[in-house]
């Protein structure tokens, strides 16, 4: 439709239509730039977006790191990190001109002279391109420096900017409970203004997540069973088959408590339960999230034991190899408590969701790895057409699979082909490799745009933050206070402790993983 | 990549469509695994003699291939269908799924053309969307299959006449949904653009153009007249037919609220088929320039009283294996800005 002049006063009238909308011109500073995200996420994540032309006009990076780099050796190891994760072959010009003008700061996060050459740099790209550049400060780094580096940018001048927006993002985790993310909060929030901080959660970034309301909210088909009166139940499972890896410094310290359901499980649970938003924009969305999350009532410390598991691995077999147990590994303390298995069960308590239960499982060395959530509904009321000779009706499932396979399954009973009324279940499958011609772009890709663009849409509010922390502390300080009853083991390369059934309704079962 | 086949010279519709279910219903029997992709389908009638640079053209779409490609190559002095019909496939990793596709290629007569929409139809996919690309003309054919397909693939670019092009696009909007590959060549352009002036400082100045310059390839001239077009038809420019000036330059004058805007479209030698560079003028005289170039796109501001300033925009190019990609994904998608470019760039067209 052709547009009329006043029309242009208001917007750009050059977007509409366009898939790719405008990203103003952006430096980009990643704190952490030798660390292992950086390497295998962020780089790449990079270079795709230069590849597609998705980066802005001008777009300016800046790497800070401890280790001592020279801007070659930097560029070197970017152009490494881009060679293997990439997830497309590299393009020589574009990769000559991505890493061509990027720079490296060698340094300690508290060391004034880091951020008065960073600040030195910043300018000197802002006379370049004769304009201010946007700026995002990424902190990609263990979250001790996150106060830090913020309170560093802030005394240096670095935490805005004339004629251009600064904004910080934040890697998880946001705190180790409920006061010191409360603390973070307010350390972050003493510098920048909370439209400023983009609080990341790469779950929200993974397409199915995002279907999660296109399948809820666009489709009539579900919503009228969204709710207690045909929903019997949900399950949201996170299982991996590894183990920690070289990770026991951090993960004896979080657990998976923290390390999964605290952030990205709960996410899942909200953005399932929450009500529709009248808009699809970043705080009509994400109020409504935070209500849904407020509806959590968080147990009693005498209550956590009936809603609560947690158990560790033990040494098993997984694909075929022998594996030591958790305590076993390298790092982790022989008598370490550390939960590498976290079972819930929760209520969403307001009218929707009044008495269904939610259960929620991750853990390491399980059988498979796979991230799903399935939602059960109520049996049939009656059921006239059950005959023997087969497995018979059962509850209709929805399931949101987010690993390996994206996609989402309903099952549905159907009828066995022969002379008798036999039913068993089949699955309609939706898959996103076979629905759809373009292959989902990493999660990192969309939710980097996203930050160079100020839409908070998929990052986490502050308020939430504490919502979700106030879900998971009153647990975490229960099993705190407990130092003497045991700690379930589980075999590894097994479904999980079998203690996790008795979290379970009668009649209810953990699916098959 | 593997590939189950079947062939069968003087068949019919019916026994090709059975082949296929047979094909999918023995590959999904030995692996469950295996699914067939069910997003579109693509019939595409060629010209026999032409239809290897087809089909290569075709395999170099990448991800972007069609479920389910009905490939009918029309041969003279035919009477009778001969098919090949083939599912490729890859064995999927342990715990993942395996993707199917299935390409049907029919060899049939000319006379066949006349009734082509029977043979067509009981060889597509059901439940899924349909797109027909005729690259070699046979527009009576494309008419006949119009009750069966939702989106026709063209390209203005194909028509050494960029009038006549528009007005076939023109005229087969309003009976199926039109994808362009023409304007499909101009979007990295758009998107730069609209990027570009999204900043606050330069928004204003889209209400002041003074003069916009569109360089194209020599063959590519329907791209440039439709960038042309969807500039004049987002920034609510009345446009009138542009005047050669030699054999390589058109220009003319677009009126705007509170001014003119010259227009110039210069072919630009170059390679690749598409457009090669826009600068837009501003009423003081600053200027953006952007102009192909290796790894993206080489940029120049200049701002009426400051000094030029270039830089590289990154970005690979998609080639022509990715623009006709870009054409079957774009048949999902519903792009409202094309027929008002369209309409404009037919104003545009020299008379």
């Amino acid at each position: 439709m052709a547009q009329t002049i006043d029309d242009l006063e208001l917007e750009n009238p050059l977007v509409e239509g366009l898939e790719r909308l405008p990203v103003h011109p952006t430096s980009l500073v990643i704190f952490g730039a030798t660390g292992d995200l950086a390497h295998r996420k962020l780089l790449p994540a990079l270079y795709n977006l230069a590849h597609e032309g998705q980066l802005p006009e001008r777009f300016e990076m800046i790497g800070v790191g401890r280790r001592d780099h020279e801007h070659e050796e930097f560029r070197d190891t970017a152009l490494d990190s881009i060679q293997h994760y990439s997830r497309r072959g590299a393009d020589p010009k574009v990769l000559e001109g991505l890493l061509n003008d990027m720079r490296y700061i060698q340094g300690s996060f508290d060391e004034d002279r880091v951020y008065e050459e960073l600040g030195r740099t910043l300018v000197e790209f802002d006379d370049q391109a004769g304009r201010t550049l946007n700026r995002i400060f990424y902190l990609s780094t263990a979250p001790e420096f996150f106060p830090l580096i913020a309170g560093k940018l802030g005394a240096a001048g670095l935490n805005e900017v004339e004629n251009a927006s600064t904004r910080i993002v934040i890697e998880k985790p946001f705190g180790y409970d409920l006061a010191s993310a409360r603390k973070l909060n307010a350390q972050l929030l003493d510098v920048f203004e909370e439209p400023q901080i983009f609080r990341i959660d790469h779950y929200l970034g993974k397409e199915t997540v995002q279907n999660l309301l296109a399948l809820r909210f666009a489709n009539v088909l579900f919503e009228p069973v969204w709710n207690r009166n045909y929903i019997d139940h949900v399950q949201i499972t996170a299982a991996e088959d590894i183990g920690i890896g070289g990770r026991a410094g951090y993960y004896e310290g979080a657990g998976a408590l923290r390390d999964l359901v605290q952030n990205h499980m709960l996410q899942l649970l909200a953005l399932l339960t929450m009500e529709p938003p009248t808009a699809f924009d970043a705080n009509r969305l994400r109020d409504e999230k935070l209500k849904v999350l407020e509806a959590i009532v968080p147990p009693e410390v005498d209550q956590v034991a009936s809603m609560a598991l947690r158990a560790q691995y033990g040494p098993g077999t997984v694909g075929g190899v022998h594996v030591p147990g958790y305590r076993e590994e390298p790092g982790v303390a022989p008598d370490s408590r550390t939960p590498t298995y976290a079972a819930l069960r929760l209520h969403v308590s307001n009218w929707r969701w009044a008495g269904v239960p939610f259960y929620l499982r991750t853990g390491k060395r399980l059988a498979r790895k796979l991230t799903e959530i399935a939602v059960i509904l109520r049996p049939v009321p009656h059921v006239a057409l059950q005959s023997s000779g087969s497995v018979g009706i059962q509850a209709n499932q929805i399931v949101f699979q987010l690993q390996p396979d994206e996609g989402v399954s309903v099952s549905i009973g159907a009828k066995i082909p022969g002379t008798r009324m036999r039913i068993r279940p089949v699955n309609m499958e939706f898959r996103y490799g076979t629905s759809f011609l373009s292959e989902s772009p990493e999660a990192y890709e969309r939710l980097i745009l996203d930050a160079m663009r100020g839409d908070a849409t998929l990052f986490t509010r502050n308020d939430e933050i504490e919502a979700l922390w106030g879900i998971i502390d009153p647990i975490l300080n229960a099993w705190d206070e407990d130092t003497t009853s045991s700690i379930p083991q589980y075999e590894s390369g097994s479904a999980g402790p079998v203690q996790a059934n008795e979290l379970l309704d009668e009649g209810t079962i953990w699916r098959r993983l | 990549m593997s590939e189950d086949v079947w062939a069968k010279q003087d068949t019919d519709p019916d026994e090709i469509e059975a082949a296929m279910r047979g094909l999918l219903f023995r590959r999904h029997a030995e692996n469950e695994a295996l699914i067939p992709v069910r997003v579109l389908n693509l019939v595409v009638i060629v010209d026999r003699q032409w239809r290897g640079e087809i089909s290569n053209r075709l395999e170099r779409v990448g991800r972007y291939q069609a479920s389910r490609t009905v490939l009918c190559a029309v041969e003279e002095g035919r009477t009778t269908l001969d098919a090949v019909a083939t599912v490729h496939y890859e064995e999927p990793d342990a715990g993942g799924i395996g993707l199917v596709r299935e390409y049907v290629e029919i060899d049939l007569g000319p006379e066949h053309l006349a009734a082509i929409e029977t043979i067509v139809d009981p060889v597509l996919a059901g439940e899924m969307p349909t797109i027909a690309w005729a690259p070699h003309g046979h527009s009576d054919a494309v008419m006949r299959m119009l009750p069966l397909i939702d989106v026709i693939l063209l390209d203005s670019d194909d028509l050494p006449d960029p009038l006549e092009a528009f007005a076939r696009a023109k005229r087969l909007f309003g009976r199926a949904y039109v994808v362009d590959l023409a304007w499909l060549r101009t979007t990295p352009w758009r998107e730069r653009l609209a990027a570009s002036f999204d900043l606050p400082q330069r928004l204003a100045a889209l209400r002041r153009v003074a003069r916009l310059e569109v360089r194209h390839q020599e063959l590519s001239a329907a791209s440039g007249l439709l960038l042309t077009g969807w500039l004049a038809s987002r920034l609510a420019w009345e446009v009138e037919p542009l005047v050669h000036e030699g054999s390589r330059v058109l220009h003319g004058t677009a009126r705007r609220a509170g001014g003119d805007v010259a227009l110039c479209m210069r072919t630009y030698d170059q390679d690749a088929p598409g457009l090669a560079g826009v600068t837009v003028t501003g009423e003081l005289g600053s200027s953006l320039s952007l102009q192909r170039g290796d790894g993206g796109l080489d940029a120049e501001e200049r701002i009426f009283d400051g000094p030029l300033r270039e830089w590289k925009i990154l970005g690979a190019s998609r080639g022509e294996g990715g623009i006709l990609g870009e054409g079957v994904r774009q048949a999902l998608l519903r792009d409202p800005t094309y027929n008002p470019a369209l309409e404009a760039a037919q104003e545009l067209c020299p008379r």
